[in-house]
């Protein structure tokens, strides 16, 4: 469904991406694993058009990434959950969820969309009345749910998890994951998810795909991730400060 | 040679640097003309803004012109004590601040409040990845962000200085009458008979331009601001500092216009 070739970008003269390749078969969940500042962020951005790919192609679907046809028409078909929330702090939370169905193309009535909101938000394990409130009254680990019911509010085909549970307590983390496993299952969408919390991806991962150094290093399902004998990976789950990735002390 | 030479390398530097800036700002003003007249359209978000932007912001316009008016009235019959033409307060007072001061220090006003406003509320959506999170919404940020801000500031502001001019001719007149012993019933027509349409036209013409360029200020800086607080507070002092500069610019280029003989 989405595939990368050879994909760079460099911001300046930092190479960023070093010619990315991957495939994200339709219906499965790709989990992008890597250090801080590996691209994985821009990778995402880069499949959304947020930001340009210096050359490489992506290709969702067989439609150009950088050029569709309907630049429209291929937004509504992603939801995103962005790792801050990137929530509306000017609009309370029930029109955040629905922003997508209050205006454009899939515009309902103001009424018929409060509800598919709260909806939503019960869907992610919210109540009905944190729906009236404005984003700032709510708690890191809510305001992460409501990213995620803004992120499903119009079902999406495809879903992409910007590093889901960073500045989340365990708990609430492991409460996210599972969501997101649940929400990705049962809407039958395409999922890829950038993250370094190793509990995201045993959680969420039908493939595993390491990023070091703007290339992928080793990409596979994540049963395998434990056996791959891929030094880069190895050093990574295990969290070891010595290997082939270099270490900043 | 080289030594002698790199002052004017500076120099060159300096004005390569400052055309690329007027470039940039002169393709976000024609953008934001573009989307302007290209739908979606956001009447939600032009209402905040005109409520923002305009009615917010009548009371700091109308402390402003009502003192402004007031130390006017003062300075020029003191002014023109010394050469025995108290007499002209009003004339004086009525075409200082329709021509000039009311719209320059609304439109200073506006670049403080609304320009401020509006560069460190954009910035903030930007570095919290609001913006990226309406691009993935469907959501042209230049639509809905930009072009109702700078439509409500093109719209309002003639309005605000219009009502400044005004307050600020009642402080002129108030000062007048109740310290200077001025007829009220004399001022009001020497104001009146001495005003002409081409004064009052400058003034609304000058109101759009300032707010425009108010507007159009915060919106830019706010859309390049860099990352971090620090990032948010440069977008926003560069901004208002951008928009005060246009705006006694863009006010001597159209005095030029208006009044060169």
């Amino acid at each position: 469904m989405i595939r990368m070739e050879t994909v760079t970008k460099a911001f300046g003269p930092k190479k960023v991406l070093r010619g990315l390749t991957l495939n994200v078969p339709k219906g499965t969940s790709m989990v992008i694993i890597g250090g801080s500042g590996t691209g994985k962020s821009v990778t995402l951005k880069c499949v959304l058009g947020l930001i340009a790919p210096d050359s490489g192609t992506i290709l969702v679907d067989g439609q150009d990434a950088a050029r569709p046809a309907d630049r429209d028409a291929f937004l509504a078909r992603f939801g995103m959950l962005f790792q801050g929330g990137a929530l509306f702090d000017s609009l309370p939370v029930w029109q955040n969820v629905a922003f997508r169905l209050l205006r454009g193309a899939l515009k309902k009535p103001a009424a018929e969309a409060k509800e598919i909101a709260i909806g939503k938000l019960r869907r992610v394990g919210l109540t009905a009345d944190v729906a009236d409130l404005f984003p700032a009254e709510l708690s890191g680990g809510m305001q992460k749910r409501v990213g995620l019911a803004r992120a499903i509010a119009a079902e999406p085909e495809i879903i992409f998890f910007d590093e889901p549970t960073t500045g989340l307590d365990p708990i609430m983390a492991g409460v996210i994951n599972d969501l997101i496993r649940e929400i990705v299952v049962e809407m039958g969408a395409t999922a890829m998810t950038i993250t370094h919390d190793m509990s995201s991806v045993r959680a969420i991962a039908d493939n595993v795909a390491m990023l070091h150094d703007g290339v992928i290093k080793w990409t596979g399902p994540v049963a395998e991730m434990d056996n791959s004998g891929d030094p880069y990976l190895d050093q990574f789950i295990h969290g070891r400060a010595t290997g082939p990735i270099e270490a900043v002390r | 040679m080289t030594r002698l030479l790199s002052p004017l390398a500076l120099l060159g530097a300096l004005a390569m640097k400052l055309l690329a800036a007027i470039g940039r700002v002169a393709i976000f003003a024609v953008d934001t003309v573009s989307h302007l007249f290209r739908p979606p359209v956001y009447p939600r978000e032009l209402a905040i803004s005109l409520l923002h932007i305009g009615w917010l912001s009548l009371p700091v316009v109308g402390l402003t012109a009502i003192f402004t008016g007031g130390a006017l009235a003062l300075q020029i019959y003191s002014g023109g004590a010394r050469f025995n033409a108290e007499a002209v307060v009003p004339q004086i007072v009525a075409i200082g601040m329709v021509r000039e001061l009311g719209p320059v220090l609304v439109g200073l006003m506006i670049a403080a409040r609304v320009t401020s406003s509006i560069a460190a509320e954009i910035a903030t959506m930007k570095v919290t990845e609001q913006i990226d999170a309406l691009v993935t919404l469907s959501t042209h940020p230049m639509k809905y962000l930009v072009v109702p801000r700078v439509l409500a500031a093109f719209l309002t502001v003639p309005l605000l200085v219009a009502v400044g001019d005004v307050i600020g001719i009642a402080g002129g007149y108030t000062v007048a009458v109740k310290n200077l012993d001025f007829n009220a019933a004399a001022y009001l027509k020497n104001t009146v008979d001495f005003l002409e349409l081409r004064d009052i036209v400058s003034s609304l013409v000058k109101g759009a331009a300032f707010g425009t360029i108010a507007a159009l200020m915060g919106c830019y800086y706010g859309m390049r601001s860099d990352r971090g607080a620090q990032g948010v507070g440069r977008a926003t002092k560069g901004s208002v500092e951008a928009a005060a500069v246009l705006i006694l610019a863009a006010n001597f280029v159209l005095t030029g216009v208006f009044f060169s003989i």
